[in-house]
């Protein structure tokens, strides 16, 4: 027991940097309806570039707003391969990571691994202090939320989340759903790849390797954090709020298998077992445990029904 | 108002599915005409209102929207020329966003979209009293999601989104199809209602005979992708079910046979 309250500030802090860029994958694929796999190329993108930067001598915000930067446009590329030349949005995602893979080991020089440990100083967080990393993590959550909520109740904000609800509707009410879902998978890639570079830091280093699988954990916590925030009140704020509580959630779970002595090379297998489960038991119920009642649609419930 | 000119398209073109929907349509609707559409199975009704809204392009010919070519106009662009209402009551409104939250992109539908307050609290007052008029109760269900909503009650939504900035015309695609007949009648009362009020210029698909003749000022029906009846006025009001099918049956040279039109009251 003494050993779980001892990785439990890491896993926390690990956690809800994984649940910021949940909030990216929530964007691309609960608002936009875009299962986005750049984001395994992304948050990668946006380690290597912070890293890189910080060793050349950048200051770290500047480092850390370029590494945005760069994800927002791995974004814009996925975007534009879907929209402009029609390629399947699932495919654009797959080529834009591999486009990354390559980039980011461009970005890295060549090598597989860039060290931090001589920029300790420069750095906002890092994993020898857990809680000023929890506090760090925290802010950047607060602060994204914030912006976010903000974001999508402004003009452009309620047609990006039309675009994803309705895109014929947005279409017929003037909007450009080809330009929306570009704008949406640059915030959501900009956001992951804010999770890279507060990631590079924590961990100390940026690794070509980094990123791999994260949709699946992007997904977990999402799934993960939904399932209690929408039972609380299902807004977006809370909804947010409920998507870094779910990474955190997942990191614990991580940290808690690691503790039992499960070798981590299972641990990938283990993320999308979490979200085989997630996916699979709602569906499942609705299957095989609602045989007896009709499916009833939410209609109109306290409402005339000859409208 | 609207200018359509030797309007042809084909689907499938050069396959064994190869399908002439339109073959060299013309129409000219007047500002102010509410003209009611009606046609068998693929007489190319649908056809011509996706080509209008800009669904597609057609393969040969011209649409004009209040003088403005729109012929190669995107579809979100033409857009503010236009209010749509869909033959499936899914169609028109996002179900997770709020009945307000639908009604402010409507209300700026063709305006530049910024980075302000997207729904406002002036707007909600004056959605309040724009969903009053539909007699629904909707108004004090301002923030519920759409997706909440029957069917009829997201049309009367989606035809208060469509006419709630004042379209140059109005396209409404069987937008009572799929409602259950009482339903169907009240969304046509409201549809008339704001055309009315609003002195729309309307194109009206119906597949229900006495609604083509009893709503609007013209009607034309529709075969094999030509205007083969073309009645206003008065003819149109003295109209019998009968006397149009016969009309039919004259100009184009065989039966009017469609599995959906609704023939008698």
């Amino acid at each position: 027991m003494g050993a779980f309250f001892n990785t439990l500030p890491g896993a926390v802090a690990q956690g809800m940097i994984w649940g910021i860029m949940a909030i990216g994958v929530y964007i691309s694929y609960k608002i936009l309806d875009i299962a986005d796999l750049t984001v395994d190329g992304s948050i990668c993108t946006g380690a290597c570039v912070c890293a890189v930067m910080v060793v050349a001598g950048v200051p770290v915000w500047l480092a850390m707003l370029a590494a945005v930067l760069a994800g927002a446009a791995a974004g814009v590329l996925t975007g534009l391969l879907h929209t402009a030349l029609g390629i399947p949005s699932i495919l654009a995602g797959i080529l834009t990571q591999l486009i990354l893979y390559s980039v980011n080991l461009a970005i890295l020089g060549g090598k597989s691994l860039v060290s931090l440990a001589g920029n300790r100083e420069d750095l906002l967080l890092s994993m020898s202090n857990n809680p000023a990393a929890i506090l760090v993590a925290a802010i950047s959550v607060a602060v994204l939320v914030v912006a976010l909520w903000l974001f999508f109740y402004t003009e452009v904000g309620l047609t990006l989340k039309s675009t994803g609800d309705n895109p014929d509707m947005s279409r017929a009410q003037g909007v450009n759903v080809k330009r929306n879902k570009v704008l949406g998978l640059a915030i959501a890639n900009g956001i992951v790849a804010l999770a890279g570079a507060l990631l590079a830091q924590y961990k100390g280093s940026a690794n070509i390797n980094d990123g791999r699988g994260a949709i699946v954990i992007g997904l977990a916590a999402i799934f993960i954090g939904l399932s209690v925030s929408l039972k609380i009140k299902p807004n977006f704020v809370v909804s947010l709020i409920g998507v870094v509580g779910g990474g955190i959630v997942y990191y614990i779970i991580y940290s808690v298998v690691i503790l039992i002595g499960l070798k981590t090379d299972y641990l990938k297998m283990l993320s999308a077992i979490i979200v085989v489960l997630f996916l699979a038991v709602p569906y499942l119920k609705g299957e095989f445990f609602t045989k007896r009642k009709p499916v009833s649609l939410p209609t109109n419930p306290g409402g005339d029904d000859h409208a | 108002m609207l200018k359509v000119t030797n309007l042809q398209k084909t689907f499938n073109p050069g396959t064994i599915n190869a399908k002439t929907a339109l073959n060299g349509f013309d129409l000219h609707i007047a500002e102010g005409d509410f003209v009611t559409v009606i046609g068998g199975n693929g007489a190319g009704k649908s056809t011509l209102l996706n080509a209008i809204a800009g669904v597609w392009k057609p393969d040969y010919g011209t649409i004009e929207i209040d003088g403005v070519d729109v012929t190669n106009m995107p579809e979100h662009k033409r857009a503010k020329f236009l209010g749509r209402v869909f033959q499936d009551p899914m169609k028109g409104t996002a179900p997770d966003m709020e009945i307000a939250e639908n009604l402010s992109i409507a209300a700026r539908r063709g305006t530049k979209r910024r980075l302000v307050w997207g729904c406002t609290r002036k707007d909600r007052e004056n959605y309040r009293s724009l969903l009053a008029q539909l007699g629904l109760g909707l108004e004090d269900r301002l923030s519920s999601k759409v997706g909440l909503l029957s069917g009829g009650q997201r049309q009367a939504v989606t035809l208060l989104m469509a006419t709630i900035r004042k379209p140059k015309i109005l396209l409404l695609d069987e937008h009572t199809a799929a409602l259950d007949p009482k339903t169907a009648d009240n969304v046509l009362k409201i549809t008339e209602k704001l055309v009315t009020e609003h002195k729309l210029t309307t194109l009206m698909i119906t597949h229900n005979m006495h609604d083509a003749i009893a709503y609007g000022n013209r009607l034309i029906m529709m075969h094999e992708g030509m205007v083969v009846v073309d009645v206003s006025g008065q003819e149109k009001k003295r109209m019998t079910i009968n006397q149009l099918l016969d009309l039919f049956e004259k100009a184009s040279g065989s039966a009017f046979s469609s599995d959906k039109v609704i023939l008698s009251k």
